[in-house]
């Protein structure tokens, strides 16, 4: 327990903090130069939970890839779903029912919620405000089962696959809902009378962990964190997707980038994303939840019909098509294309009820068959709860990606770290870092 | 010898009285932290089956303590190291010998003082004690070999040491009224009554210096919302290199000081052991032999429901509040506190001039 020569020849105190830290969640380390209680200088080391997700996604099929994004943003792993097919369904060139659509941003808008309660649940507790904690996550628990009746799992939901979703709601989904975000109202209101006009809790989070609104945007920061500055970008409003055009909701700024700006940024948009999800059960319209599988016509059949001007017989059909089946010798067939038996998998009635569903389930899933999508790559960026998370998919026409990057957006705010806690104390780390919401499954993917 | 003998078993009963608040509080922590939280609480400790709402827990944490590994890590300070837990909670135990436990009864043609340790000074000496203690927490955190135990000990330091000065200021107003820096005598003052109807403890004459003690008081126990030595989500603290019993004190530690500043609250505000409206004599009808004895029994147990009092309240701000950063602490004490509680102290001597010199007493 020495001052330590730095490279420079100075010397100084160095404390090690974490990964083995209640702070740092046990997936980050943080190296400070401290000199009393003051950080003179930070260095971040980032990595303890690397499980090469990127590599991995391009051993699998398109579809297997689902399940790795859950592990990204454990806290909110539906919005990796959407985030993942959408880009896959863009390559695809196929869109998504408008009921799935909206199944979709009720989905996201759930883990947004979850996620928001996570983050200022766990930042309050790292306060000390235990009590908060434990209120928001018995909310959060309510909402957890919701999504456990919506999947079946609470973490690794797998919700959305590429052409739709799992499944339509449960029955009683939306009436659980509600009754949810009762409760949900109910404990965010407590957590702001214990919180918002507490003196001790504002003192701890106003004016520390400050970054402008310059800094946040050359760092790349995105989601609350930039919002707290006061930059009003919200990739549901930039960039719309699936139907966020349709819906009202608020983007909430704050005006000085410090923690309690992020707090109440938060807070907001919790409220937000629960009017969301009820506008979305006033105007979801029935009808599919996912791209159907349609009369199936083959190829030369199709063509056949098309050249003699019976267009109102093949118009809505999809042609059945496989370019390593058997049939694709068929006179025709290098012109035809569409959605294919494989975006979707048949509804397991039709699996075990007929042979036509038996034969697609199992064209959807055989090795080195299944879902094949066309040569190119696109990306596509969805607002995650911590910015903009974005899936960067290529394709070489095979039934796996050929490359899956991905953009996690609280890589870019652990950049812009030690600028936000050095010259703060060391007291000062656990709220910035809480307000973070580092979620080290996408940091590290 | 009969003397010596009455006051050994009062300071052994002193100290029980401490350590099974302590181990109640422990329980009493969990359970109505739970309460608060809307959780169950500790409640799995049965024997044979019998749970009584996880009262067990009272026994089995220190079992489970006691025969945890007491692992000494590698360059730590051998000696200092194994000596703060037991410095750290021994001073504040002492304390408690100081203070009236009840008033004096007569039994067997004797007078029987409930009073462990009878001194002039009894403030002072619950005072030093406390500050004693506080070496404890030093010593922990020089001489565990650890950084972040370093950080929590000279946090402690520091913290002690503003909180000291303000609680002494703080009791300053209500001691001017006293006149004396005996606790009995303290007590004694605040049997009389205001007007006849209300009891003239010290929390209805010094609001200000009661609610400004509690709050220094608070401090002193290093608990939330002044659990900075501590902070155990920030640098987990000065026995951060301590397992087993040897954490366990600290933790014990934490409680002991609550109960101390409890009773101080209950001698010095709450009026000690006196119940309002009860004559000194209410039980001479039960005889010679039980009037004592039964007036002895109410006196603690009064003493005992005021301290519970204040114990809840102080356990309900623990789980109510966040946790203060450390200059924020040290502003509050220096800045706020202390010239809060010194003009309390001059507001208080000027009205007692006051009152003395026009000849006004509006308590008899």
């Amino acid at each position: 327990m020495t001052e330590e020569r730095l490279k420079d020849g100075r010397t100084a105190v160095l404390l090690n903090m974490g990964p083995s830290h209640p702070a740092m969640h046990g997936v980050i380390r943080l190296i400070l130069e401290l000199e009393g209680e003051r950080v003179k200088s930070t260095e971040v080391e980032i990595g303890y939970l690397h499980r090469a997700f990127e590599k991995h996604a391009e051993a699998e099929p398109w579809n297997n890839v689902v399940p790795w994004t859950d592990r990204l943003n454990y806290v909110s792993p539906l919005i990796n779903n959407v985030g993942y097919c959408l880009a896959v369904e863009k390559l695809l060139g196929v869109t998504v029912p408008e009921r799935g659509q909206y199944l979709r941003v009720i989905a996201s808008e759930l883990s947004r919620v979850t996620d928001h309660l996570t983050c200022v649940a766990a930042n309050a507790m790292e306060l000390g405000a235990f009590t908060v904690f434990l209120y928001l996550i018995k909310s959060r628990e309510v909402l957890y089962q919701l999504v456990d009746d919506l999947c079946g799992a609470r973490v690794t939901v797998s919700y959305a696959r590429v052409g739709g979703v799992k499944a339509d709601l449960p029955a009683g989904f939306e009436a659980k809902c509600r009754s949810a975000f009762a409760l949900v109202r109910e404990s965010v209101r407590d957590a702001d009378r214990l919180l918002t006009k507490n003196r001790i809790f504002m003192d701890r989070v106003e004016g520390t962990g400050i970054i402008s609104r310059e800094d946040a945007a050359a760092y790349g920061i995105t989601g609350p964190f930039l919002r707290s500055t006061g930059t009003p970008y919200d990739v549901r409003r930039a960039h719309p997707y699936l139907v966020y055009d349709k819906l009202d909701f608020e983007v909430p700024v704050g005006s000085r980038g410090d923690n309690f700006d992020r707090y109440l940024v938060r807070l907001a948009e919790l409220e937000a994303s629960m009017r969301i999800v009820e506008q979305c059960f006033e105007r979801m319209p029935d009808g599919p939840a996912s791209v159907e599988l349609s009369e199936l016509v083959k190829g030369a059949v199709m063509s056949d019909l098309g050249k003699a001007g019976r267009i109102s017989e093949i118009a809505g059909k999809h042609v059945l098509t496989c370019p390593s089946l058997e049939g694709s010798c068929d006179h025709g067939h290098a012109g035809a294309r569409g959605g294919g038996p494989s975006v979707v998998l048949p509804a397991k009635e039709e699996v075990y009820g007929s042979i036509e569903g038996l034969m697609n389930q199992f064209e959807g899933v055989m090795w080195t068959w299944g879902l094949k999508v066309p040569a190119g790559d696109a990306y596509v960026p969805v607002e995650g709860a911590n910015g903009e998370l974005g899936f960067h998919v290529f394709s070489d026409g095979g039934n796996r990606p050929y490359r899956v990057r991905c953009r996690p957006p609280c890589l870019y705010i652990m950049a812009a770290l030690p600028k936000l806690i050095n010259g703060g104390t060391v007291a000062d780390i656990i709220a910035t870092f809480g307000s973070v919401n580092m979620i080290a499954g996408e940091l590290d993917r | 010898m009969t003397a010596l003998l009455w006051t050994l078993a009062k300071v052994g009963a002193a100290l029980g009285f401490g350590m099974n608040w302590a181990a109640f509080l422990g329980w009493v922590e969990r359970k109505q932290s739970a309460v608060m939280q809307d959780r169950i609480g500790a409640n799995r400790a049965d024997i044979l089956g019998l749970r009584v709402i996880g009262l067990f827990h009272i026994i089995a944490d220190p079992i489970k303590l006691f025969t945890k590994e007491d692992f000494v890590p590698a360059g730590v300070r051998p000696a200092f190291h194994a000596m703060a837990p037991a410095v750290s909670l021994g001073f504040p135990l002492l304390a408690l010998a100081a203070f009236p436990y009840g008033g004096t009864v007569e039994f067997l043609g004797r007078s029987w003082s409930l009073q462990p340790v009878e001194s002039p000074v009894g403030l002072v000496l619950v005072l030093a004690m406390v500050a004693m203690g506080i070496h404890g927490v030093v010593m922990a955190g020089y001489a565990s070999n650890s950084y972040y135990g370093l950080l929590g000990g000279l946090r402690g330091a520091s913290q002690m040491i503003a909180y000291e000065v303000c609680l002494a200021a703080t009791l300053a107003g209500a001691l001017f009224l006293y006149g004396s820096l005996d606790l009995a005598e303290a007590v004694a003052w605040q049997t009389r009554m205001i007007a006849g109807v209300v009891p003239a403890w010290g929390a209805v004459l010094q609001p200000v210096g009661f609610v400004l003690f509690l709050v220094a008081g608070t401090a002193l126990t290093k608990r939330t919302p002044f659990d900075l030595p501590e902070g155990e989500s920030e640098i987990v603290g000065y026995h951060v290199e301590y397992s087993g019993m040897k954490f366990g004190m600290f933790m014990m530690t934490d409680l002991i000081e609550s109960v101390v500043v409890a009773c101080l609250a209950a001698t010095l505000f709450l009026g000690g052991w006196h119940v309002p409206f009860l004559p000194v004599d209410a039980f001479s009808a039960l005889g010679p032999m039980l009037a004592g004895p039964a007036m002895a029994c109410v006196m603690v147990a009064s003493f005992t429901a005021k301290v519970a009092l204040v114990l809840f309240v102080l356990m309900q701000v623990r789980w109510t509040l966040p946790r203060f950063r450390f200059d924020q602490l040290l502003d509050l004490g220096w800045k706020n506190i202390l010239p809060l509680a010194l003009a309390n102290f001059l507001l208080t001597a000027w009205a007692v001039y006051l009152a003395k010199s026009w000849g006004v007493s509006p308590w008899r």
